[in-house]
């Protein structure tokens, strides 16, 4: 399985992404720059964190004009998988193919450490080689990570099951305390109605290899590459 | 001619920015405030006889984010 790794300017996750997916056996990763417009040869989108456009204006808002978001829209909707991650997820749900958006973090500061994910749903494109429930140890680095979505858009998404990932304490409570951005009901990552575009604020990529502290982000790849 | 955009976080929306002007603010001695919101204004040079509905589309799609933010514009001849 191949994955395209969009780069924009300012993306800083691009090389990470394209390492751990090398590694994992099955799949291969390559760039695709942001003035291309074609995704030809690739069965899979990884559109990656980093500040694109230096963040300018909002997180996402001038990448998502950029001319290869009109081939990830295209293959989206054509039912291939995409995977936005950190400013990845934010330009996702400015170009509207995720819904909500994500605004300035509830503490103010810039958060990045480790924090506990409960899996809400493994029956999904993107976290069915886990379990329901477990409990994911994914690092997180970002200050505008906190969800919004309005109070309808949040019932739509609790009941088609497209939140697959809460922040949580080590013991899967969704607390308020385990919440490190104020993100509505703890969300840390919603998959569309369709299935096949997924949001995160965490990183699985900086979590593929013992060395970095844990290999559990190596679950969502694989769960992708298991399609 | 000018044109100005005022973006401004939806009531609705968290604005911790808004908060620690806020509390700031009050530590100032400036008691009795209600809320601080912060947004942000777009001032944009323009040619006489440009096209206002243009200016309202590029204002929704690309200034702001309807699902978090409200703006307004104004035309300064």
């Amino acid at each position: 399985m191949k994955f395209a790794v969009i780069r924009f300017p300012g993306s800083n996750c691009d090389q990470d992404c394209v390492g751990a997916l090398a590694a994992i056996p099955g799949a291969s990763a390559d760039y695709v720059w942001h003035k291309d417009t074609s995704l030809a040869g690739f069965d899979a989108v990884v559109v990656p964190g980093g500040f694109s456009y230096g963040d300018y204006l909002r997180c996402g808002a001038i990448a998502r004009f950029s001319p290869i978001m009109k081939s990830v829209k295209e293959f989206a909707a054509a039912g291939g998988p995409v995977i936005g991650i950190c400013n990845g997820f934010q330009i996702l749900c400015e170009s509207g193919l995720l819904p909500g958006a994500l605004v300035r973090n509830r503490g103010l500061h810039f958060v990045c450490r480790h924090v506990f994910l409960k899996v809400e749903q493994a029956d999904s494109r993107f976290t069915r080689a886990a379990s329901a429930g477990q409990i994911l140890n994914i690092p997180i680095a970002h200050g505008e990570g906190c969800y919004f979505a309005d109070e309808e858009t949040l019932a739509s998404l609790n009941r088609n099951g497209q939140i697959l990932v809460r922040y949580c304490d080590k013991d899967g409570n969704t607390s308020d305390a385990a919440n490190p951005n104020g993100s509505r009901e703890n969300i840390a990552g919603i998959r569309n109605e369709a299935g096949n575009v997924f949001g995160l604020m965490p990183h699985p990529e900086r979590a593929c290899d013992p060395a970095l502290g844990s290999t559990d982000g190596l679950v969502i790849f694989e769960s992708i590459l298991n399609g | 001619m000018k044109a100005l955009v005022t973006v401004m976080p939806k009531p609705s929306v968290l604005d911790p920015q808004g908060a620690a002007a806020a509390e700031a603010m009050r530590h100032l001695g400036l008691d009795n405030i209600g809320r601080v919101r912060i947004g942000k204004v777009v001032e944009i040079d323009l040619p006489h006889g440009a096209d206002e509905a243009r200016l309202h589309e590029i204002a929704r799609d690309l200034l702001s984010n309807p699902v978090i933010e409200d703006y307004t514009l104004e035309v300064v001849k």
